[in-house]
C-alpha cells in the first residue's frame, strides 16, 4: 500500500494524534483535580467540579493507556529507551495516577469530611504531579538524555535522576502545568454555574496569558538550544538500526524543520493565539469557544514539540548517534501496516461513541444537581 | 546486574498478582450486572433494577482498583524490561495496542455511562452500555491474553539481524495461537466462576441474617446458575491442552506432573506425590493409569516428554544456539556473505537456547562443557512450586463445583434456607476463587522460567540496566501505595457489603427507614 518511509512518517503523525487525543481529553481532567482545592471550597462545590468529569475522565485516560501501546507497538526502541531512561519520573508520574481512580471514586463512598478532604488533596496532586512531569520529560528532549546502546541494542543510561530537573526542563514542566490549568479551567467554566464557574472563569483568564508568554519563552530558549541534526543516515525506506547514521549539533537546528516548511509556523502560533483568546473569551464568558480555544491550545502546544524534534523523538546527549529517530527506531513494516489498519477501523469507531457519550453526558452541573442525586453522584 | 533482575522479577510478579486480585471480578461481575439488567428491562420489576445498582457500587469500587494496578503493568514493560520491550516489541506491543484502541477504550467509556447515565439514557440504552462494558473487559482480557500466550508459545516471528530483534511474520498466528485461544477461554470463565462465588457468598450472608431475602435470593439464583455452568467450562476447558503446544509448555507440563522420565503413551496422572528436585524423582506417587495422556495430549498415542528428556533436547539447542551467535556475531561484523546469512538461517530457531549462556560467558561461542550442562539444567524448573500450586488450583476447582452444583440443586428444589452449613459454605468460600487464580498464574508464569518468551529471550537478558536503588525506589512506593489503598479497597468492600441494598437510599431496604427525606433517586 504505502513504501516503508512513507509509513513511518504516517505513525509520526499517528503517535503525535494519540498524545493530542490524551492531551486534549485528559488534559482538562488533570486541569480539573489541580484545580478542586482552588475553584471549589465546600464539599457540595467539590462534587460540583468531580461531577464534571466523573462520567468521562475514565475513558479519557485510555488515550494515555493506548499512546503507550501505541509506542510499544511501533516504537519499540523508543518506548524501551524512554521508559528506563526516565525511570523516576515516570515512577512518580505513576503513582500520582493511582489516586485517580480511587480518588474520584471512593471520596464520596464516607461521609466523613476529614475523609473527603484528604481525596481532594489526592486529587490535586495526581494532576499536579503529571502535568508537570509530562513538560519536565518533553524538555529533556529537547536538552537530550544521556543514553547509549550496545551493539545488541541494550540501552544504558549514564545520567542520574536529578540531571532531569535542569532548569530548561523545569521551565517546561512550568509551561505544561500552566496549558493543563488553562483547559482545566476552561472546562469547568463550561460545565458549572456560580462560583465555582466564577473562580474557574479567573484562572482561565490568568493562565490564558501565563501560558501565551511562558510558551513563546520557550520558543526563544529552545532557538539558544544545541539542537540536533541527521548528517548521514542509509536509506530510510529500509529496516534500520539507529547505529547507522551519524548526527551532529548546532545551535537553532530544532528549528531547521520550521525553516524548510514555513507553513509550519502555524502550528506554535495556534498555540500562542489559541490561549490569549481562551483568555479573552474567559473574560467575554464565551465558554464554548475558551475551551475550544484552550482544547487547540494544547494540542498546538504538543504538536510543536513533535514539529520541533522532527525527525527525532528520543536524542541522546552523550552518545549522539544512539538517538531515536522516527526512521530508525520503528517497527517492522508488517507490524506498522497492521496496526494502521487497526487504528485506522477502530479510531473512527472510538471518537464516534465518545463524542456519543459527551452528549449524553452534558450540559452544567450545579449544587442543586449534587443535591438532587445525593446517593448517585460522585 | 543480578539483583536487579531479580528485583525486576519479583516487583513485576507481585504487581501482576496484585492485579489479578481485581481483574476476575470485573470479567465475571459485569456479565452479572448484564443478566440483572436485562431482566429489569425485560420484567420490569424495580428489584432488578436495584441488584444491578447494588452489586455495581461494589463492581466500582472493585473496578477503580483494577484501573489503578492495570497500568502499572503497562509502564513497567518500558521501565523494568528495556531489552525485552525492544526485542519483541514488534510482536509483543501489538496486542497490547490492540487492546486499548479496541477494549479498553469501550469498556472505560460505557463505565461511566453504566455509573451515571441512569437517567440520561433510556432503559434499553443503559443496557446497551452495561453490555458494552463487560464486552470491553473481556475483549481485553482476550488481547491481554494473545500477548500473554505468545510469550509461552512464540509463533508467527522471525528474528532480523539488522535491527537485532525479533520481528512479526504473521499476525494470524499471534492471534490464532493455541495457547492464547484455550487461555482466553479458561481466564475468562475462571473470571466468572470468581464473581459467582462472590455473589453468592453475600447472598448467602443475606440469607444467614435473614435480611432482605428477595434480594438475596434472585442474586444467589444468578450467582448459582452462571457459577455453575463457569465451573463446568472451566473443568471441562481446562487450559492442560494448551500444554503440548511450545517448548516451556511442555516443561511446565512435565514438571506439574513432575514427570522425570518419559512415560509411554498413554501417560498415567499423578494425583499425589512429594517432589524431590535433589534426586529427580518423584516420591509416594499415586498414579492414576491413562489420565494425563488423554487430558493433555486429547489423544491415546501421543507420549507426554518427561524433565529428563526434555533437558536433553535442551542441551542440543544451546549447542545449535552457539552455531547460530557465532554465525549472528559474523553478520554483524559485516561478513554478510550467503554462506554466513545460510548458516544463520539452519540454526536461528535456537538462537534464544544460545543466549542462555549468556548467564555464564560473554563470549556464547565458546562455553565450555560445564557451562552448557549448567545452562541446560537452567531450563528445568523447581518442580514442587509448579506440582503444589497446580494441585490448590485444580482442587478448588471440584470443590468449586460441588458447592455451586449444590447450590444450585437446593435452590431448584426449593429447600436452600435449611441448608444453613451450605449458605455459610458459601460465605466461606468467597476469597478461594482468588487463590484459585493466583495458582494458575504462578503456574503459568513461574512455569515459564527461565525465559520470558519461551525458546527466545531468556529472563536474565530482559531487564533494563537500572541502578538497584531505583528499583528500591519503585519497590517501596508500589509496596507503601498498594498496601494503602488495598486496605481502603477492603474497608469500603465490606462497609458496603454489611449495608447491603440499603446503601442505595430507596428506603425499601433493610435498616432504613421507610421514608427517606432528601432522596430523590426513587425511579
Amino acid at each position: 500500500m504505502f513504501d516503508y518511509e512513507t509509513l513511518k512518517f504516517i505513525w509520526w503523525i499517528l503517535i503525535g494524534a494519540l498524545f493530542v487525543g490524551f492531551i486534549v481529553t485528559d488534559g482538562f481532567d488533570f486541569g480539573v483535580g489541580a484545580l478542586l482545592p482552588i475553584v471549589a471550597k465546600t464539599d457540595e462545590e467539590r462534587r460540583v467540579a468531580i461531577n464534571t468529569i466523573g462520567a468521562t475522565w475514565e475513558g479519557n485516560q485510555v488515550w494515555l493507556v493506548t499512546a503507550g501501546g501505541a509506542l510499544f507497538a511501533a516504537w519499540p526502541l523508543i518506548y524501551a529507551a524512554s521508559f528506563s531512561v526516565l525511570y523516576i519520573p515516570l515512577m512518580l508520574v505513576l503513582f500520582a495516577l493511582f489516586f485517580r481512580p480511587v480518588g474520584f471514586d471512593y471520596r464520596s463512598k464516607e461521609n466523613n469530611p476529614q475523609w473527603r478532604q484528604a481525596w481532594d488533596y489526592a486529587l490535586c496532586f495526581s494532576g499536579v504531579i503529571p502535568a508537570i512531569l509530562f513538560g519536565v520529560a518533553v524538555g529533556n528532549l529537547f536538552i537530550g538524555l544521556p543514553f547509549q546502546f550496545d551493539d545488541n541494542m541494550m540501552v544504558s543510561y549514564t545520567g542520574h535522576f536529578v540531571d532531569l530537573l535542569n532548569p530548561f526542563a523545569l521551565f517546561c514542566g512550568v509551561v505544561s502545568l500552566s496549558m493543563i490549568v488553562l483547559h482545566g479551567a476552561s472546562y469547568l467554566h463550561l460545565r458549572t454555574e456560580g462560583q465555582v464557574a466564577e473562580r474557574a472563569r479567573r484562572v482561565a483568564i490568568i493562565t490564558g496569558l501565563s501560558t501565551a508568554i511562558l510558551f513563546s519563552l520557550g520558543g526563544l530558549f529552545v532557538a539558544q538550544l544545541k539542537g540536533y541534526h541527521i548528517s548521514s543516515i542509509p536509506d530510510v525506506n529500509t529496516p534500520l538500526s539507529p547505529l547507522m547514521k551519524t548526527v551532529d549539533r548546532s545551535q537553532g537546528s530544532w528549528l531547521t524543520f520550521l525553516h524548510v516548511y514555513p507553513v509550519l509556523w502555524l502550528v506554535p502560533l495556534t498555540g500562542i493565539l489559541g490561549a490569549l483568546f481562551s483568555s479573552f473569551a474567559a473574560y467575554q464568558k464565551w465558554t464554548g469557544f475558551a475551551f475550544i480555544s484552550s482544547a487547540k491550545t494544547s494540542a498546538a502546544i504538543v504538536a510543536t514539540a513533535g514539529v520541533a524534534l522532527f525527525p527525532f523523538v528520543l536524542p541522546s546527549s552523550s552518545h549522539p548517534q544512539s538517538s531515536l529517530t522516527i526512521w530508525d527506531a520503528t517497527s517492522s513494516y508488517l507490524t506498522l501496516e497492521i496496526m494502521l489498519g487497526v487504528v485506522l477501523v477502530f479510531l473512527p469507531i472510538v471518537l464516534g461513541y465518545t463524542a456519543w457519550v459527551y452528549y449524553m453526558m452534558r450540559g452544567k452541573i450545579s449544587e442543586q444537581t449534587i443535591r438532587d442525586n445525593q446517593h448517585g453522584l460522585y | 546486574m543480578n539483583e536487579v533482575v531479580e528485583l525486576s522479577r519479583l516487583q513485576f510478579g507481585a504487581t501482576a498478582l496484585f492485579h489479578f486480585l481485581f481483574v476476575p471480578l470485573t470479567l465475571g461481575l459485569s456479565w452479572i450486572l448484564f443478566i440483572c439488567e436485562a431482566t429489569y428491562v425485560m420484567t420490569g420489576q424495580q428489584i432488578y433494577k436495584d441488584m444491578t445498582k447494588f452489586w455495581g457500587k461494589l463492581f466500582g469500587i472493585n473496578f477503580a482498583m483494577g484501573v489503578t494496578t492495570g497500568i502499572t503493568l503497562e509502564f513497567q514493560f518500558g521501565t523494568n524490561w528495556a531489552y525485552y520491550s525492544h526485542y519483541v516489541g514488534d510482536i509483543f506491543g501489538v496486542p497490547l495496542a490492540i487492546e486499548g484502541l479496541m477494549a479498553f477504550f469501550l469498556e472505560s467509556t460505557f463505565v461511566g455511562l453504566f455509573f451515571f447515565g441512569w437517567e440520561r439514557l433510556s432503559k434499553l440504552q443503559h443496557l446497551m452500555a452495561t453490555f458494552l462494558v463487560a464486552v470491553g473487559s473481556n475483549l481485553s482480557a482476550l488481547w491481554i491474553l494473545v500477548a500473554n500466550g505468545w510469550m509461552q508459545n512464540p509463533i508467527g516471528a522471525d528474528f532480523n539481524y539488522t535491527t537485532m530483534r525479533m520481528e512479526l511474520s504473521s499476525m494470524a498466528d499471534v492471534f490464532f495461537n493455541p495457547v492464547a485461544q484455550v487461555k482466553f477461554v479458561h481466564t475468562v470463565a475462571a473470571g466468572y466462576v470468581t464473581a459467582s462465588m462472590f455473589v453468592l457468598g453475600i447472598s448467602a450472608y443475606y440469607l444467614l441474617k435473614a435480611r432482605d431475602v428477595n434480594f438475596a435470593l434472585r442474586s444467589f439464583a444468578i450467582a448459582a446458575s452462571f457459577g455453575l455452568a463457569s465451573i463446568l467450562s472451566v473443568i471441562l476447558l481446562g487450559d492442560e491442552s494448551g500444554y503440548t503446544a511450545g517448548e516451556v509448555q511442555q516443561v511446565k507440563l512435565a514438571a506439574i506432573e513432575s514427570e522425570w522420565e518419559t512415560q509411554p503413551a498413554p501417560a498415567s496422572f499423578t494425583l499425589f506425590g512429594i517432589p524431590n528436585q535433589a534426586e529427580e524423582r518423584t516420591d509416594y506417587a499415586v498414579k492414576i493409569p491413562y489420565a494425563l495422556g488423554i487430558i493433555a495430549t486429547r489423544s491415546l498415542d501421543k507420549e507426554v516428554k518427561g524433565l529428563k528428556e526434555l533437558r536433553l533436547e535442551h542441551e542440543a539447542k544451546i549447542r545449535d544456539g552457539m552455531i547460530a551467535y557465532g554465525a549472528l556475531l559474523q553478520l554483524k561484523a559485516g561478513e554478510n556473505t550467503a554462506e554466513v546469512r545460510s548458516l544463520f538461517d539452519a540454526h536461528k530457531v535456537n538462537l534464544g537456547y544460545g543466549l542462555l549462556l549468556k548467564k555464564y560467558t560473554a563470549n556464547v561461542t565458546d562455553a565450555t562443557e560445564a557451562q552448557i550442562k549448567q545452562a541446560a539444567q537452567d531450563t528445568i524448573p523447581q518442580v514442587a512450586p509448579l506440582f503444589w500450586s497446580f494441585r490448590i488450583m485444580v482442587g478448588l476447582g471440584f470443590f468449586f463445583l460441588f458447592v455451586f452444583a449444590a447450590a444450585f440443586w437446593f435452590l431448584s428444589t426449593k429447600n436452600l434456607a435449611p441448608q444453613r452449613w451450605l449458605l455459610w459454605l458459601c460465605v466461606f468460600s468467597i476469597p478461594l476463587p482468588w487463590v484459585a487464580a493466583e495458582m494458575g498464574w504462578i503456574v503459568a508464569e513461574y512455569g515459564r522460567q527461565p525465559w520470558t518468551i519461551s525458546g527466545i529471550l531468556p529472563t536474565h537478558l530482559s531487564a533494563s540496566q537500572l541502578d538497584k536503588s531505583q528499583l528500591i525506589f519503585s519497590m517501596l512506593g508500589l509496596l507503601g501505595i498498594y498496601s494503602f489503598l488495598f486496605v481502603i479497597e477492603m474497608y469500603l468492600m465490606l462497609k458496603y457489603i454489611k449495608l447491603g441494598p440499603a446503601s442505595l437510599h430507596t428506603g425499601r431496604y433493610h435498616g432504613e427507614t421507610t421514608i427517606e427525606q432528601g432522596a430523590n433517586n426513587h425511579v
